[in-house]
């Protein structure tokens, strides 16, 4: 089977076009780098995305801090993610890059801040 | 009155990086003027990932980006920052005149960098019919209301424009709980980035209806429903297109125009269609000394192009500087 997808790994988008048989891709096209091809096979097979959101804070020179996935996690666990995150409350100064949750879920990534919040 | 070797106007990525090259190109003595209580500026409510990709080679989310910023800009002494300063004056001989809590500052500058950004268009200046109930928000303020206030705008949202503000802000909405009804685009195409439409709108199958747009907003209070339409190659209504869309939200993600109404109050030469400074060279305006980098002189769509023009930007000013 062949299936066209666009590339989101950086702003060129570039448009792939991906041979597949099976969960095996025999072919990728249309990427103007390597990158395109890893997410090609990616995202036939278990497609990942990276979950940034905002965490509620009490007592803190922020009201929300930003949060990401330190890295991508299967697409379909974005939204019990997100209700995760929703439920959670940080009470302790942060920095950016530190880890909120590790092992978020177990989904084997952590939960880092992205900003500062004394 | 203070005099200043270099006033920057404005702490977001054009400000940050045009400071730091000055700096780095010898200039010893910046003042750099933000009006919020942080620097960072739009990147702050930013918190999705995609900066970053050909500055730093890495990628980043806009407080992340705008972090490493901040950082650098802390670690040099002769950069002072002075934050809660909104500038409400300018003359064309650079003299600026700015409020803070508590007092208002009066400062000569010798050579003086605009990078005060955009803002977004309105419904009213894309002619949206129909009543003016709550519940109709600029994208991007949605944005800060969610990523910033921690507040929800709406649970049921229609978006209109598919510029990539109010695609990432389907995404957003979706991932707090609220349904994203329609993205309506009155253009052939969306002028977003593919990956957006791809990783905003078609991941959580949001119907996206290109050449459409809204006939009319209703509800007395709250909104309570769209009529959208087709249209044909002018813009105009198609027959019989019509159809509900019942909503509590309108987002209007329609683009943005520079924010350049300090320098017109100076004299610069301003090109009413876009807002941007008339000018011969990237950075420069028809006032010596007065220059503009990143989205005030035009709107880009990256951050990092943002940051590359304004470095040449600060080179400029450092260069105008040594000359004098
Ligand atoms: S293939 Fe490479 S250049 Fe093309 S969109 Fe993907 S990452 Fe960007």
């Amino acid at each position: 089977m062949t299936k066209e997808l666009v590339c989101i790994e950086c702003p060129v988008g570039c448009t792939l076009s991906v041979d597949w048989q099976g969960c095996a891709v025999t072919r990728v096209s249309g990427n103007k780098c390597p990158r395109g091809e890893k997410y090609a096979v990616e995202e036939i097979q278990n497609p990942m995305r990276i979950l940034t959101s905002a965490v509620v804070c009490e007592g803190l020179s922020l009201k929300m801090l930003p949060v990401r996935t330190d890295r991508p996690i299967p697409k379909a666990r974005l939204t019990d993610a997100m209700q995760a995150v929703r439920a959670m409350r940080l009470r302790r100064p942060v920095r950016s890059g530190e880890t909120i949750a590790a092992n978020f879920l177990n989904l084997g990534v952590d939960l880092i801040a992205t900003r500062d919040s004394t | 009155m203070k005099k200043r070797d270099l006033v920057i106007v404005g702490g977001g990525p054009a400000g940050m990086a045009a400071a730091l090259t000055a700096h780095k190109e010898g200039v010893r003595d910046i003042l750099l003027l933000e009006r919020d209580q942080y620097l960072g500026g739009i990147l702050n409510q930013c918190i999705h990932t995609g900066f970053g990709i050909s500055y730093f080679k890495e990628i980043l989310t806009g407080p992340e980006y705008a972090g490493r910023f901040v950082h650098r800009i802390r670690n040099t002494p002769a950069i002072e920052i002075s934050l809660k300063s909104f500038v409400v004056h300018l003359t064309k001989d650079k003299v600026l005149t700015y409020i803070t809590p508590g007092r208002m500052e009066v400062v000569q500058a010798r050579a003086l960098i605009m990078a005060t950004g955009c803002r977004e268009k309105t419904r009213e200046m894309v002619h949206i019919p129909g009543t003016r109930p709550a519940g109709i928000f600029s994208a991007g303020l949605a944005q800060k209301l969610i990523n910033i206030e921690g507040l929800l705008p709406g649970k049921a949202v229609v978006i209109v424009g598919s510029g990539d503000i109010g695609l990432i802000m389907a995404r957003r909405f979706i991932l707090e709980g609220a349904q994203v009804k329609a993205v309506i685009e009155i253009q052939k195409t969306s002028r977003g980035l593919k990956r957006n439409i791809v990783q905003c709108v078609q991941d959580f199958d949001i119907p996206l209806y290109f050449n459409h747009k809204i006939a009319c907003i209703h509800g007395k209070d709250r909104v309570e429903k769209v009529t959208v339409c087709r249209v044909d190659d002018a813009f105009n209504e198609v027959d019989d297109s019509r159809f509900e869309i019942a909503c509590d939200t309108v987002l209007v993600s329609v683009g943005l125009i520079p924010e350049n109404e300090l320098i017109e109050m100076a004299g610069v030469a301003i090109d009413h269609r876009t807002n941007s400074p008339i000018s011969d060279a990237v950075n420069a305006t028809s006032v010596p000394g007065i220059f503009v980098c990143g989205n005030s002189f035009k709107v880009y769509d990256l951050a990092d192009s943002v940051t590359a023009d304004s470095e040449l930007c600060g080179r400029m000013a450092a260069i105008y500087l040594s000359r004098r």
